[in-house]
């Protein structure tokens, strides 16, 4: 096995964005963090900041004002990156569909490989979906040595399959 | 001193380093109740960085950080070969310093609160070192750091005081709570990410070498005090090492000025009674 994709499968370091969540999927996301959950046994450390960075974890849906933030996040963000839209807001606004000042769910802004769903999705099905993002990050690498220029960037994306409350 | 053991200390620091990091998250993971990350989680780490993208700010900050880990081999280097303990406290300061100057080199406020800090533990941290030093030239008439091989009792016995007084400077240098001012280890927060806030990819990964260098630099700085027996020295430093984990997950971070006050009144006081009481 590779030591580098088994590196990058095992130490997704992620950043918590709040692009405009009403923090129900915040609260989630961070209990991940704690000894009940303890997303820390399987690499993942949240970080400070956008350079340090694999994974970028948004929830809430995206609004004019949060969309450049988004971007510009991301953009800061080195390769291979992987997002992961969590909660039913970030993955296609939810209730606020088509209101007046909603944009939609965060691939509005970037591009999103894992979305999750759920209000609030449970910590367990976010803990899901970080590790198929971190699957996502192998493969991305591996694109990189032999660049593919990608046509369609919404239809290699995943769905997590866990249960969600 | 054969230089053939010491290419064997350069090459296995960093790795013994990096695993006792990897103990140091388990052990962590372990007190707050927790599972924690597989044992080689550090090297993971370091490896998904090198692989990583790197971006840098300006060039400058890339020559600083080559330098700090430079300087913290070269300091590594000198211990190892029993030489001035003195030009190993400078070696020391320069690669700290170095780091410093990495975060000084954008333009970022973040990572120049970071730098401002780190010179603070610096300034915090490095007179102890020096007394150490004075310490270790009335004991043994000589500023060698092999010279504690000469002696028949234990540093630690002359010099019980000026001990407690390195213990707190390791929890600087270790860059453990209270003290983990400018950067912190683990999942702890920060301001966005204090003085690492503007690297990435491989410059990150030679600043997490840096450090399983340091740990081992501070690891062998406990050592010297009790070098008769051997096994006797290995253990006190991992006791002090498990003792700067409990600090750590038993207290919060402290502010800047309470670092610098702490510091300059017991760890100064603790080591001048001591010295004064030695030469006495």
């Amino acid at each position: 096995m590779n030591l580098v994709h088994l590196a990058q499968a095992k130490s997704p370091w992620v950043l918590h964005y709040d692009a405009s969540s009403c923090n129900g999927c915040d609260i989630e996301t961070v209990a991940c963090l704690t000894p009940l959950y303890d997303i820390e046994r399987f690499g993942a450390v949240p970080i400070g900041s956008p350079k340090h960075a694999d994974m970028l974890l948004v929830t809430g849906n995206v609004n004019h004002k949060s969309k450049r933030v988004l971007r510009n996040i991301y953009d800061q963000m080195t390769e291979p990156k992987v997002v992961v839209a969590i909660g039913i807001c970030a993955t296609s606004s939810g209730v606020f569909h088509q209101s007046y000042n909603v944009l939609g769910g965060a691939d509005q802004a970037v591009p999103v490989d894992v979305y999750i769903s759920g209000c609030p999705p449970r910590p367990e099905a976010i803990i899901d979906a970080i590790i198929m993002g971190a699957e996502k990050l192998k493969k991305k690498w591996k694109e990189e040595e032999h660049p593919v220029k990608r046509s369609n960037q919404g239809s290699d994306t995943e769905r997590s399959t866990a249960d969600v409350g | 001193m054969s230089w053939a053991l010491v290419g064997i200390g350069v090459l296995g620091a960093p790795l013994l380093g990096g695993l006792l990091f990897g103990i140091d998250r388990k052990i962590t993971a372990r007190l707050q109740g927790r599972k924690g990350p597989p044992i080689v989680q550090p090297f993971y780490d370091v490896i998904k960085l090198l692989a990583k993208d790197s971006t840098y700010t300006n060039r400058r900050q890339v020559f600083y950080l080559y330098s700090h880990l430079l300087w913290m081999l070269v300091a590594l280097v000198i211990l190892l070969t029993r030489q001035d303990f003195l030009v190993f406290v400078f070696a020391l300061t320069f690669s700290e310093v170095s780091l410093a100057l990495a975060g000084f080199a954008t333009k970022s406020p973040y990572s120049h609160v970071g730098s401002n800090r780190e010179l603070l533990q610096i300034l915090a941290s490095e007179p102890v070192l020096v007394f150490m030093a004075f310490a270790l030239y009335l004991a043994t008439g000589s500023f060698l750091t092999g010279g504690v091989f000469l002696i028949d009792e234990p540093l630690l016995f002359s010099y019980p005081l000026l001990f407690l007084a390195v213990l707190l400077v390791l929890t600087i240098l270790m860059r453990k709570s209270p003290f983990d001012i400018s950067s912190s280890a683990h999942a702890h927060q920060e301001i966005v990410r204090g003085i690492s806030t503007e690297f990435s990819g491989k410059y990150l990964a030679l600043l997490e070498i840096a450090h399983w260098v340091e740990l081992i630099i501070i690891l062998i700085i406990v050592f010297l005090f009790w070098v008769k027996p051997w096994w006797a020295g290995v253990l006190l430093a991992l006791g002090a090492y498990f003792l700067e984990l409990l600090i750590d997950n038993t207290y919060a971070r402290l502010k800047l000025g309470t670092m610098v006050r702490t510091t300059w009144a017991w760890g100064f006081g603790l080591s001048l009674v001591n010295i004064l009481y030695f030469t006495l």
